[in-house]
């Protein structure tokens, strides 16, 4: 079932590939133009790049959101899921982790190449790659709310920023807290404990509220 | 109102436009939760049954739930899949071909004519193993052929002790035994 979900995802996302390679190219171009527009100082960029690399993976996975279920919804496949035997937490769960592998593996795996323009050290490369790989499935299913809960609106796409953005803010705040303690030299295990936490208490809410979402759209 | 149907029947739904067709099956097959009054299946109230009522009902409203970006097999074999219910390959070719899309059952669906994103959904309907079908307006766009094959879809649904309730404007032309009308007013 869930199977069904994930495998159906990644082929309609393989059909329209360059929705993802725009989400990419997006990641990568916000997180160079820094360097850019900062100028060579080493040092400030060290300071700068957590956060530049965290806000870039948060806007840019926000800016793939918006299709999650808007596309399912117009042509009456997401009606159908709803329908079908299986719980519709389920179905959520399959969406996002699809949504993950689609959206924001390829920033996780983009993200050393990307600090090694600001000058990160590997170990801190390796503690960015963790964050991200800890916080940007919380983005997903966060933002999967903030999804369902927009379906059909016209200007969706804009509410789904206002009322996400906050929401990304404590994954946002241990995420970049981590590779800066790790830049300082200090431990960035509590961070990423933290973000485990939260990891798992959004595996547990979001698609429960996802699904109550959903269920109130349809209507 | 109150209303029952019985195993093997029939029933029209009509009523001029606005006049809650699309409510009244959206609320019968739980997308939509009534104001007032209950749905049972069974005797049992459907807010109860949960996800165990939906494997009972198909629904086929507006929208085909057709992906543009599948072909005809894919939907059909994504449906079938979510829906729990095994399809061989060799069943999803002869299903293809029930439909009339045989040779065009790899092209996307966005290649294809309304009336052949139709036909898919009517695929999905075939393949499905619910005892009540809600379908809303299921002639749009369909040719004088397809409304035969919905006709004898419908029977064989009956035939098997199905339930089917068709939102129509237009007569389907099917003669069963057990066949009720309802007819909504504004």
């Amino acid at each position: 079932m869930l199977r069904w979900i994930v495998w159906r995802d990644l082929l309609l996302a393989w059909r329209r590939r360059t929705d993802i390679l725009s989400t990419i190219f997006f990641f990568v171009i916000v997180v160079s133009l820094f360097p850019l527009g900062v100028g060579p100082e080493a040092q400030l960029l060290k300071a700068i790049a957590p956060g530049v690399v965290w806000v870039a993976a948060l806007l840019s996975s926000m800016l793939s959101l918006s299709r999650l279920f808007a596309n399912d919804y117009q042509d009456g496949t997401l009606e159908q899921m709803l329908l079908t035997p299986q719980p519709l937490y389920l179905i959520v769960l399959g969406k996002a982790l699809a949504q993950w592998l689609v959206a924001e593996v390829p920033l996780v795996v983009a993200a050393p190449f990307l600090g090694v323009q600001f000058g990160l050290a590997p170990e801190t490369l390796i503690v960015l790659v963790l964050s991200l790989l800890l916080g940007t499935p919380i983005l997903c299913l966060v933002g999967s709310i903030a999804a369902a809960l927009t379906l059909g609106l016209r200007s969706g796409s804009v509410l789904v920023a206002i009322l996400v953005l906050p929401l990304y803010i404590p994954a946002l705040i241990f995420g970049a807290g981590a590779v800066d303690a790790s830049i300082m030299g200090t431990s960035p295990y509590p961070h990423l404990y933290l973000l485990g936490a939260l990891l798992v208490l959004s595996l547990i809410f979001a698609p429960w509220a996802t699904s109550a979402a959903l269920r109130i759209s349809l209507e | 109102m109150s209303f029952s149907f019985s195993p093997g029947t029939f029933v029209s739904l009509t009523g001029p436009n606005g006049s809650g067709k699309t409510s009244l099956l959206r609320i019968l097959c739980g997308l939509l939760s009534p104001v007032e009054g209950e749905v049972r299946w069974r005797g049992e109230r459907i807010s109860n049954l949960g996800d165990e009522y939906f494997s009972e009902v198909t629904y086929l409203g507006h929208r085909n739930g057709v992906k543009d970006e599948f072909s005809g097999l894919e939907n059909l074999k994504v449906a079938c899949g979510l829906n729990g219910i095994s399809l061989s390959q060799l069943d999803a070719q002869a299903l293809m071909q029930r439909v009339g899309l045989e040779g065009r059952e790899s092209l996307p669906a966005r290649l294809l004519s309304e009336g052949q994103r139709r036909r898919i959904a009517l695929a999905r309907l075939a393949a499905s193993k619910s005892t009540l079908w809600l379908l809303d307006e299921i002639t749009t766009s369909l040719d004088r052929n397809a409304l035969g094959l919905v006709r004898s879809l419908i029977r064989e649904h009956l035939s098997k002790g199905g339930i089917a309730i068709v939102a129509t404007h237009q007569d389907l032309g099917l003669t069963t035994d057990n066949i009720q009308r309802l007819e909504l007013a504004t």
